[in-house]
Order: structure tokens, then sequence, then C-alpha cells
């Protein structure tokens, strides 16, 4: 029973490993909870979860599997909208899954079949069996289709006469707001690092020491260096808001490792390209501005620049004067952007649009020519790649 | 071996049984939380409770996992070399031992707490597991590996400032203490004020929730702020009724030890103008 609970939590991607599930066992052989349904909840809580991201979805599971679902509110699931289906879909359907969907008849057809699915559900549910989930046999599985669907029914369970502690689902806010997986950025940043001996001399210099210890005849004379410093300089400048909506959570992933990762690090913001101003903060860009003169003799051209945005506007709005969505601009992007490139001799852009798609639009083409090759994708990988390309 | 919280601290029920499971099946515990909901304070109390002796090691931004185990003196040896001492001759003379090492060859079992693993470099979590997981290490200086006599009981707090990695997280224990519900609160305040009177607390205690319901706070105030600010109150003879005045008027005395940003003092002036 146990291992199909835990292999529920697998496959609902919370990641638990064979060790984990043995440590377990150990620690109820143990008697450590002492066969209390609380307790229980509470070590496995213990002993499977390692990040506080997955408590919300190990709540909600251990719920679903313990006790089955028993009330599911009929509305909910008639008024399922149709653009929250679709959405959710793309969002949650790998590549291969999509050409998969593609053979099967598309993906209306696919969200014909979801909403069969979820009266079906509804039906079986009253003759009494449990929910989605607990047999494994979902008829999504094969599709990946995410825990969102189930948690339709969640609202219902305030209504129950009794609350377990799982059912409280008190973890809920830190599903959101903890820190985004940027482990695997940083450590694609840190490549970058120049290290430089700077501040106090206090490590000791053992080939200095030596030789000065062999010259002074034998007497030790100590030699101290300074410490090891990362010592990179980096201009971080982002493209917000409109069609850089779709990736505001990967930007500020990059973000959130770059800013631990640079001490060096300054960053303004723009608006598909740069003219003559840059902002500070997102929220005041049209009471606070910094002219881009102002940024360019500010940073001595041994910052390294990275450039984040997806390039896809209209080519006017790069090459023409008065070509700007937003301003009237005395200057076009390109002169601007020629500017970046004469003082920063180490420049790269970062495009989270697919590469694949580079091709299909004018104004990457531009960009791209302009960084002289030097645009990777907004990727792991792609951020690797510029870090090389940078260093 | 069972651990039920002291008379000075409370521990909920799943921290209880979280640090339970870690001492049956000798694990390390990771223990996350807001800052100032006693993550610290655990390992001390689990000493206390359990009458075993506790080691700390801190770790800062310049830790390195080397320093857990042992440092090797050169120089003091070249220094002891020059005087022509005898103990030059011996290389155990010349090996600090860390923490670990310490805890490792304590005759009974003992507390040693990893505080702050978060601080250190990026890599230093991964530096630690084999050492974690056998308890053992090896000391090349002296050719012999360090064993633990008895496994301690490891906890390990971090504040969230940098991502650990999984293959550390595989092999500890993981608890998050979340912040206390009222009536946790109200028994947190009563073991460190017991001769409180009772109203000041529920005064006190209004105004708080308010401060750290508000939205858009930096930094929510916690536990330990609570219960500095119930001292400041106490120290400065401030008493229920006064705090209600003073609220009246739209003020909270001494609310530095509250709050303690700028932005996050604006917003609440903010909202009292």
């Amino acid at each position: 029973m146990l291992l199909d609970f835990f292999l529920l939590l697998k496959k609902r991607g919370i990641p638990v490993s064979i060790t984990e599930y043995l440590h377990l066992l150990e620690a109820l052989k143990k008697d450590v909870a002492s066969k209390n349904i609380d307790n229980f909840y509470y070590l496995c809580q213990a002993i499977l979860i390692k990040k506080e991201r997955y408590l919300d979805d190990f709540d909600h599971l251990f719920g679903l599997y313990f006790k089955g679902i028993e009330t599911i509110s009929d509305e909910t699931i008639y008024q399922i909208p149709e653009a929250w289906l679709r959405k959710n879909a793309e969002r949650f359907f790998s590549k291969e899954e999509m050409a998969k969907i593609q053979s099967m008849g598309g993906l209306q057809a696919l969200l014909e079949r979801i909403k069969e699915l979820f009266k079906e559900q509804k039906g079986r549910h009253q003759g009494g069996n449990k929910w989605i989930g607990t047999n494994g046999s979902s008829p999504y599985g094969a599709y990946g289709y995410n825990p969102e669907g189930i948690r339709i029914g969640q609202h219902e369970s305030r209504h129950r006469r009794a609350v377990k502690v799982w059912d409280k689902r008190q973890f809920k806010d830190l599903k959101d707001d903890v820190e985004l997986e940027t482990r695997n950025i940083k450590l694609a940043l840190k490549r970058l690092r120049r290290i430089t001996r700077e501040g106090q001399a206090e490590e000791l210099d053992i080939a200095q020491t030596i030789r000065k210890t062999s010259e002074n005849g034998g007497y030790l004379q100590l030699e101290m260096l300074a410490q090891k410093k990362n010592n990179v300089k980096v201009l971080l400048l982002f493209d917000v808001g409109g069609s850089m909506d779709d990736h505001i959570e990967r930007c500020s992933q990059l973000f959130s490792a770059a800013k631990y990762e640079f001490r060096h690090l300054a960053f303004y913001y723009f608006h598909n390209c740069v003219y003559e101003h840059l902002w500070k903060q997102n929220k005041r860009r049209w009471d606070e501005t910094v002219a881009s003169y102002e940024v360019l003799n500010k940073y001595n051209s041994d910052y390294k620049v990275i450039f984040v945005g997806d390039a896809s506007m209209s080519p006017y709005e790069i090459m023409m004067q008065h070509g700007a969505v937003e301003h009237y601009n005395e200057e076009a992007g390109i002169v601007w952007l020629e500017r970046f490139k004469k003082q920063f001799s180490n420049l790269v852009w970062l495009n989270p649009v697919p590469k694949d798609e580079w091709a299909f639009t004018h104004s990457i083409q531009i960009i791209q020519k302009f960084t002289e090759n030097k645009m990777f994708p907004l990727t792991l990988r792609g951020i690797e790649e510029a870090i090389l390309a940078l260093k | 071996m069972k651990f039920n919280g002291t008379t000075d601290y409370i521990a909920a029920n799943d921290l209880q049984i979280a640090v339970n499971a870690a001492i049956a099946l000798e694990k390390p515990l990771l223990i996350k939380g807001e800052p100032g909901t006693g993550k610290t304070m655990l390992a001390h109390e689990i000493a206390k409770a359990l009458e075993l002796e506790l080691y700390t090691w801190h770790i800062k931004s310049t830790t390195k996992a080397q320093q857990g185990l042992y440092e090797y003196d050169a120089v003091s040896r070249l220094r002891d070399a020059q005087l022509s001492d005898n103990k030059v001759h011996d290389i155990a003379n010349y090996i600090v031992k860390g923490k670990l090492w310490e805890a490792f060859e304590a005759d009974k079992k003992v507390v040693l707490l990893i505080d702050e693993i978060d601080k250190a470099d990026i890599e230093f979590p991964n530096d630690l597991l084999l050492e974690l997981d056998k308890m053992e290490f090896y000391c090349y200086e002296l050719q012999r590996s360090i064993q633990a006599k008895n496994r301690p009981i490891v906890i390990i707090t971090s504040n969230n400032e940098k991502e650990l990695p999984d293959a550390f997280l595989r092999r500890c224990f993981f608890h998050y203490i979340s912040f206390p519900d009222r009536n946790t609160l109200e028994k947190i305040v009563e073991i460190h004020y017991p001769d409180l009177e009772n109203e000041l607390i529920q005064e006190a205690m209004i105004q708080f929730e308010q401060l750290r319901n508000r939205q858009g706070l930096k930094k929510k105030p916690s536990t330990s702020e609570l219960l500095d600010w119930i001292k400041l109150l106490m120290v400065n003879g401030i008493n229920a009724e006064g705090l209600r005045q003073e609220a009246q008027q739209n003020k909270v005395p001494l609310i530095g030890a509250i709050i303690k940003n700028e932005q996050d003092l604006a917003l609440i002036e903010q909202k009292y103008r």
C-alpha cells in the first residue's frame, strides 16, 4: 500500500527516491510515528519531502491517497473555461507530447476528451470509487496531465466536518514565492568569474615564502597575499513588457542567479530596443528614467554586457528614426545599440524565444547580425555558450 | 531517546516527529523556516532535553568544508622548526581539529549543529556528502580515517539564501518550521515571560498580528521579534492600557523592535496616517 503512495508521489513530479522510501519503512519499523495517522503524516513529510515548495503538493496527494475525495463540486467541472484548459494544456505538455496530441486529432479533440473525462469522473465518483490518481491508471497519465486539474475539487473540502492537518494546506503560499530553481543557472554563471586578488593580505603565499626564506639563509620570512575575489563586472539590460511577458519567469530566474553571483552587477530595463532612456524600476518607467548616455559614461568598458530580450518587434523600431512604439525617438534604435557595442566590446544577447524560431522574425535577424552572432537562447545551454563568448 | 520539547521551547508535534525520526535513523535533520522561528534554538534545546553535549559549527561565506574536519597549521610547524622545538617531529601536533572531528571523537553521543549552511559557497554541501553519510573522513597528514564513535545527532539550519544540491538533500530529513498559530504563540510568550499580565499579552498579540498581516512587508516580524518587543514593553513599563491608548492615536510604541527596515516602517506609517 505504501509503495503505491510512493509511486503516486513520484508520478506527480515530487522528487522521491528509493533511499527515502527505505528510510520511511525503517522509521515505521522503529515505531517513530507511534501508529497515529497525524504522526504518520508528519513522518512522511519529514522523510520524503526535501523542499518546502513541494509541501503543498504533498499535502494534497496525501489527502487524496489516504482519504479519497469525498465531495466534488458539480458546477466547477462544467465551469472550466476552455481558455483555461487550453492555456494549461500548452503549459504542461512537452514538445513530443504536443506532437503526439497532433497525431491524435489535435488539441481541440483532446480538450473534448478531457471534458468528457471530467464528467465521467464525477459519475464514477458517485459510484463510490476513489478518484483519479489512486490506482495510477488515470487516463491522463500518459499525457502528463497536471494535478492542477484535481485541485478543482479542493474548494469543497472546507465543508467537510473534520479538517485534517494535510487538508489545511498551510504550505500553499510556499509554493510560489520560494526562491526559483536557480542553482543550475548560478553554476553556469560561475564560469564568468574573474578571480583577482584585492584587499588585505591574509593568505600565506607559499612560493614567495620559500623563496624569501632561502634568500634569508634559512630564516623563515613569511609572505602574505590578498584573498581572491570574484571581480567580474556585468551590466544586465532587460527587455520588459509586451511580448516579454511570456518569459517573465525565466528572466527573473536569470536575474536572481546573476544578482547572487556577481558582486559588480548593474541592471536596467528597456522596452523592445534601447533608445535614449533606460529605467531602473519597472514601476517607475515613466518618471524615473536614466539617460542612456549616463549609463554609457558610468560603466567602464571592462563591464560585460548581457542584453536579455526577445528582439521581436517591427524592424522600424530598430532601424528608423521616430520608429519606437512608445515615444518619438530622435535617433534610431540601431544607433544606440551601436553605441553600446562601441563602448562594451564584450556583449551578448540572450533571447527567450526558441532558437528554431529566430529565422522567422526579421527583427531577430537584424539584432543577431548586430551582435555578430553572439545571440544565444535563454536556456541553460544558451547561457553557458553566452558565458563562453563573454570570456 | 525521544525529544518532546523542553520547558523553554515549545516544539510542535510535527517538529517532534521529524526530530525523533532523525534521531532514530541517525540521519541529519535539515531545518528551514522564516528567520526568527527558532531554528538554531532547536539544536540547543535538543542537547538540553537529552542531556547531550552540543558542538556548534557556524558557517560563514568564507567557510570551507575542510575547516569542519581539520586544518594543518603549517606556519606554526615552520616556526617551531626554526626554534628547534621537539614538538615539530610529530605532525599530529599541528593538526587543528574541526567541529566535525571533535563531535566524531566524543565518547558519548553529541548534538552537532551546522548553522546557516546556505551562507557558504554553493559547492559547500557537496563537499560534506560522504562525511555526513558515513560519519567518517580520512586525514591525509596522519594517514588514518576518523570515524564517529557514536553517530552524532546532526541538525543543519538554512535560511534559503542558496539552493542546496539534491544529492545533499537526499541524505537529510527535512522540516520546515512554519510560523506558529495563535495558540502556540501564546504558549511561547508564556514560557518566556511567565508572570506577565494576561491583558498585556492579549493586546500585544493583537497588534503584533495586525502588523504581521500587513500586505507587502519585506521582512515579516517573527517569534523572536515578538518576544523582544514584549520584553521592551515590560522594561518601559507600558501596560495594556497604554498600548491601547497609543493605538487610538494610531501609533505602535517601540515599533523598532518589530519592524526592522525603512521601507516597511514607511509602509506601516502610511497606513496609520
